[in-house]
């Protein structure tokens, strides 16, 4: 599988505090990989400077072999976002947030895409709502079409379903799927569902202090590790993170 | 550099102003205030205090006019960042492919046709309703608003490298600083009037090469043109100064964490 995002020795420190301490990792096109670890673990600050808006202290990122720190506009122009805590200007309508970002983003017969996200999203009779009076799934599906907007060979979701409901989580996290098999892109998750890791990411991470603790496929990771679930295992990562990693 | 991003940021402030009487309203409203305030003011002073042969119309109506398109210059291009703060979208803007020559492009593209709006009404209610003639001014009434509208983007570029650095409640610092630099400008009295240490600053601010200029026309008098030479090159420099000192900001806010943090309202 080629890789869409390589990830090097990625190193972020504040003074004596590291964040994020020596992380490698990759992303594959048309794979899911999760990003787990408790509050704190550096997910975030990953995230972060994925996105350009964050520098790291050492370290690497190439994104489709274009190095961010060299070629930034290059590698966003094929990265897209969506996270709980950046809802897109609640003071524009959804056809305006979609129209400004898709300039942004240098997208193509941009009228012509606005409409099929908003099909796909099922978004049409928000067209000219502002974002702001939505409710937060219908907030989340016009986040996920401006996520989409320039056919993102890399797709950034820092907790995509969070506050939503069972039903339109389920939704979401089927548009990410099929968003993923079509093979154009790859897909980076954050969520502290560990039911949704499982059923939608094809490999996981746990980040714990800053590091990668553990990593492999979230439906045989638990047992390798004498786990009956993946949520124990997040959890034993959460308590017991320096045992793990001996082990 | 692609236009078209610089073009989206100007887009926004267009849908934001299209969309709000609040928005829309001030980009005229305080400046058609200021000239029909200032408008009596001067047909006040006219019948009692002129000096045969000069027209407050021209002196102080006339400054009032320049001074605030150079507010608004100014402030079309803060308000543009200043929604950015406001709708906490740092991060959504910043993480993309966006640079900062094209972020600050879209600002100053903004501020241009916001301008434009005040300008227009300004000269419409002056001339109209208080007779200002702009052939007092001759010629130079072009590069006297050009020197205004590039001293107004250097400021404002400045202002929102300060909100930028020091976080959304520092937006307080920024609206007062065409009242902090009125005095030294010498917007209504001339330099001579200032004490040697005020003189000093007004000369490394390009408005007071204007007002200068502006009073020795009316007044009939001939101004070099290479004065307002001078004026307009160190806008330019400010201009220049003040996009490296927003660059100098936005790299130290990406190199500690600064942007992701201010979404969240953490920077205080």
């Amino acid at each position: 599988m080629s890789k869409v995002l390589s990830v090097s020795a990625l190193r972020k420190s504040y003074g004596d505090t590291v964040a994020v301490d020596g992380v490698s990792f990759d992303v594959g096109h048309g794979e899911i990989v999760g990003l787990l670890g408790p509050n704190g673990a550096g997910k975030t600050t990953t995230i972060n400077m994925l996105l350009g808006v964050l520098e790291p202290t050492s370290g690497s990122i190439r994104i489709e072999e274009v190095d961010l720190a060299r070629q930034r506009s290059q590698a966003l122009e094929r990265t897209n976002f969506a996270a709980v805590y950046s809802p897109l200007p609640g003071n524009l309508t959804v056809a305006q947030n979609l129209r400004i970002f898709g300039l942004i983003y240098g997208v193509k017969s941009l009228s012509a895409r606005i409409s099929e996200l908003l099909e796909q999203f099922d978004l049409v009779r928000f067209r000219d709502t502002r974002c702001g009076v939505l409710s937060s799934g219908e907030q989340t599906r016009v986040a996920l079409a401006k996520a989409m907007l320039n056919r993102p060979h890399l797709l950034l979701l820092d907790e995509p379903t969070a506050s939503l409901d069972p039903s339109t989580a389920r939704d979401i996290r089927g548009r990410i799927r099929d968003f993923a098999a079509q093979g154009h892109g790859g897909v980076l998750w954050t969520s502290h569902n560990m039911y949704e890791v499982e059923e939608v990411c094809h490999r996981v991470l746990f980040l714990s202090r800053g590091k990668v603790l553990l990593e492999g496929d979230p439906r045989t990771l638990p047992r390798e590790h004498g786990r009956a679930s993946l949520e124990e295992l997040f959890i034993a990562v959460a308590r017991e993170p320096l045992a793990l990693g001996r082990a | 550099m692609r236009p078209s991003r610089a073009y989206a940021i100007a887009l926004r402030h267009f849908y934001l102003l299209r969309g709000s009487v609040a928005r829309f309203l001030p980009l005229f409203a305080w400046v058609a205030i200021d000239m029909v305030l200032w408008g009596f003011m001067s047909r006040y002073l006219n019948s009692v205090a002129a000096a045969p042969g000069h027209d407050f119309v021209h002196t102080l109506l006339g400054a009032v006019l320049l001074w605030d398109f150079f507010t608004r210059v100014m402030q079309g291009v803060t308000m543009v960042f200043f929604e950015d703060v406001w709708s906490r979208n740092f991060l959504n803007v910043f993480a993309t492919p966006l640079s900062i020559s094209e972020y600050v492009g879209g600002l100053v593209l903004s501020s241009i046709a916001t301008s434009v709006v005040g300008l227009a009404v300004m000269l419409l209610l002056a001339s109209t309703v208080f007779g200002l003639t702009f052939a007092a001014y001759g010629v130079m009434f072009v590069p006297f608003l050009l020197v205004l509208f590039l001293f107004g983007i250097a400021i404002g570029i400045f202002g929102c490298a300060v909100v930028l650095r020091l976080g959304p409640a520092s937006e307080w610092f920024v609206w007062p600083i065409p009242a902090l630099i009125s005095p030294f400008a010498g917007v209504f009295y001339p330099l001579a009037t200032l004490p040697a240490w005020m003189q000093a600053v007004s000369r490394l601010l390009p408005p007071s090469y204007v007002f200068e200029g502006m009073r020795t026309l009316v007044s009939g008098g001939t101004f070099s043109g290479t004065a307002l030479l001078w004026g307009g090159g160190l806008a330019v420099v400010q201009i220049l100064l003040a996009s490296a000192f927003f660059s100098r900001v936005h790299r130290y806010a990406v190199r500690t964490g600064l942007i992701a943090r201010y979404s969240a309202e953490s920077v205080s």
